[in-house]
């Protein structure tokens, strides 16, 4: 077990009436990629907030390094933050953008002007420095903005939504430029952000928040496959959600009646018999079927095709069940289905591999 | 037929509505020129009230402490409104609010009020009506204009430009030297004008705090025209406007270019 370059033990904030953060724990490894996802509003910038010391939590500790360093005001923490709307200071040139904290440190000229080029250098902006931020692109900004932090080397780099300003191909460039900087400065960058993709594609570890609380933390695979939440599991990705009844659990096996079928899934979670449950599919997960190709339906949801969508590597179908919810269903080309042609009101049989599935208890 | 009708009314309206606005500042610049010892009748070009301005000492002497008054008032209000616009945008004190709101009550309140009060003021402190009294009574009705002016400006700029600074290590100093003041730099500039306007051209407030020691110009006018409009007035007139509209062409130049 690694040490935890940054802590958090406790925290609570509220502003006013509203509770940002509640009772908050989290720990992140020196050298981790996190990410922070949650929608606007789940107090994810807050916590950002606090770590960089622009907010002062009412209760709980923050350590750096294992020190307390809660009540530090943010020019005494050895952490940066790159803000979301760059804050590149208009008046000065880049090099003078990214020399400011150096300057402010009282570095030794020489070593400021080394180490800004190397930064810049880092970013691929050496030959902007002599530039004001007014005559960069959106994307410059932003490596600007990384370059600035980055060169003071703090121990932790806060990133509170830092791509949402960018056009979407810039934006995926970006992430991929990102991921590589921070491979290669082995530096701990904790990133705040609303999208999902963005924070699958580049985490080590993500940590899901809604209503100021942290609701699930782990490595993108095991946040996308086995949520713990229905909020977690509607958050990232698509899900197809349906209710069902426990009718029989034991210690390999679930057995629930969804849709009028009963049907036995490999479960170590163990429920009480006559519980209910949520059920969650991934699109992707589920195969479609036309009654032609299947003869055993016995483990299948009947449904009707309400929608076809021709999306060039895969086809999404939307399918109504009998005397059930819409869902929705991604099919790709592959050796087993090669054809993947559906029409409008077509009967179908939905199913899926038992095992991919997830059994959340029922939230209401 | 319609359109042409438009735009006929257009232009009109628009050319009554200068010669509204300018007509009377046109009379004064010309009659400025009149060789009419009165004011009303017109007999011919001349340059001799100009003459007998650059003669009449109490006039330049006026005029003198005019302008220093106006310089050092507006000096003093821009640097005493910029520490006050930047201590109401981004420190949380007791009675922050009531401060900013009394600013703008300041900016409202009749001439003549701010004149007595200040008056009352200089009697009991007791500071000699004279240039110090000007010079703090201009001080004070000056600053809330520039409060006014720099805490707006410091509205728009992004608030993550000083948390910015402060992350990067900068102290309260370092913020304030480095990023405010240059960010601030055309809305310091306008405010001082601002200010440097209103100071020259006071009269109510200055009526009530100017004492015999000290003449400013404003006051020597109204005293002037007390006595008749002269075609000295005029003149005086016409060169104060000259000045300020190379002090406006200057200043929008100077907008232009950045």
């Amino acid at each position: 077990m690694h040490n935890p370059i940054i802590e958090l033990k406790n925290i609570t904030k509220a502003f006013g009436q509203h509770i940002a953060l509640q009772e908050l724990n989290l720990a992140v490894n020196n050298g981790e990629f996190l990410t922070i996802l949650g929608p606007s509003g789940c107090g994810k910038t807050t916590l950002l907030r606090l770590m960089g010391g622009f907010e002062q939590p009412d209760s709980g500790h923050i350590f750096i390094d294992g020190y307390d360093i809660t009540n530090l005001p943010p020019e005494e923490r050895l952490v940066n933050t790159v803000f979301q709307s760059y804050a590149l200071f208009p008046h000065m040139t880049i090099f003078n953008n990214v020399a400011f904290g150096l300057k402010c440190n009282g570095i030794d000229k020489n070593e400021i002007k080394e180490r800004v080029e190397e930064t810049l250098k880092i970013v691929s902006l050496e030959k902007y420095s002599e530039r004001k931020p007014n005559e960069l692109s959106g994307g410059q900004k932003q490596r600007v903005a990384i370059a600035r932090a980055i060169v003071n080397r703090p121990r932790v780099l806060l990133l509170d939504e830092p791509l949402s300003a960018l056009d979407y191909k810039l934006r995926k460039k970006m992430q991929i430029e990102l991921k590589q900087l921070q491979r290669r400065l082995g530096l701990t960058f904790i990133f705040i952000t609303h999208d999902q993709e963005e924070a699958l594609s580049m985490s080590d570890r993500v940590v899901i928040m809604n209503d100021g609380k942290i609701l699930q933390s782990g490595t993108p695979r095991d946040i996308y496959e086995e949520p713990n939440s229905l909020f977690a599991a509607e958050f990232i990705g698509e899900a197809n959600v349906f209710d069902a009844i426990v009718t029989e659990s034991t210690k390999q096996n679930t057995t629930l009646k969804v849709q009028n079928k009963t049907i036995t899934f490999p479960e170590p979670k163990q429920f009480k018999a006559g519980e209910k449950v949520h059920l969650i599919v991934r699109p992707e997960d589920l195969r479609v079927w036309t009654e032609k190709e299947v003869k055993n339906t016995d483990d299948m949801l009947p449904g009707q095709v309400e929608q076809v969508i021709y999306k060039g590597s895969t086809v999404d179908l939307i399918v109504r069940l009998i005397d059930g919810p819409l869902i929705s269903a991604t099919e790709f080309f592959d050796e087993d289905d090669e054809d993947l042609f559906y029409e409008n009101g077509e009967k179908v049989w939905i199913h899926w591999l038992p095992g991919w599935e997830v059994i959340l208890p029922y939230e209401g | 037929m319609i359109k042409i009708n438009e735009k006929i009314i257009t232009n009109c309206f628009s050319f009554l509505i200068y010669a509204f606005l300018y007509i009377p500042i046109l009379v004064v610049v010309v009659y400025s020129f009149n060789k009419s010892q009165f004011s009303m009748i017109w007999e011919g070009f001349s340059l001799k009230w100009y003459r007998e301005l650059i003669n009449d000492h109490e006039i330049l002497t006026a005029t003198w402490h005019s302008l220093l008054l106006g310089f050092l008032a507006s000096t003093s209000a821009v640097l005493l409104g910029s520490l006050a616009a930047v201590c109401i945008k981004r420190y949380k004190f007791q009675g922050r609010k009531l401060l900013h709101g009394l600013v703008f009550t300041l900016v409202v309140i009749p001439d003549l009020v701010m004149g007595i009060a200040l008056l009352i003021l200089f009697h009991f402190l007791p500071v000699p009506l004279g240039f110090w009294s000007l010079f703090f009574a201009h001080t004070t009705f000056c600053l809330p204009f520039v409060i006014v002016t720099l805490h707006a400006r410091l509205g728009q700029l992004d608030k993550h430009l000083f948390e910015s600074a402060k992350d990067l290590g900068a102290s309260e100093f370092v913020l304030f030297r480095q990023i405010i003041l240059p960010l601030l730099g055309p809305a310091l500039i306008s405010s001082w004008l601002l200010s440097f306007t209103l100071s020259i051209d006071d009269v109510i407030i200055s009526y009530f705090v100017a004492g015999p020691s000290f003449e400013i110009l404003p006051l020597k006018i109204y005293a002037m025209v007390r006595t008749g409009v002269t075609p000295e007035v005029n003149a005086i007139s016409t060169i104060i406007l000259g000045f300020t509209l190379l002090f406006v062409v200057g200043a929008t130049l100077i907008r232009r270019k950045k």
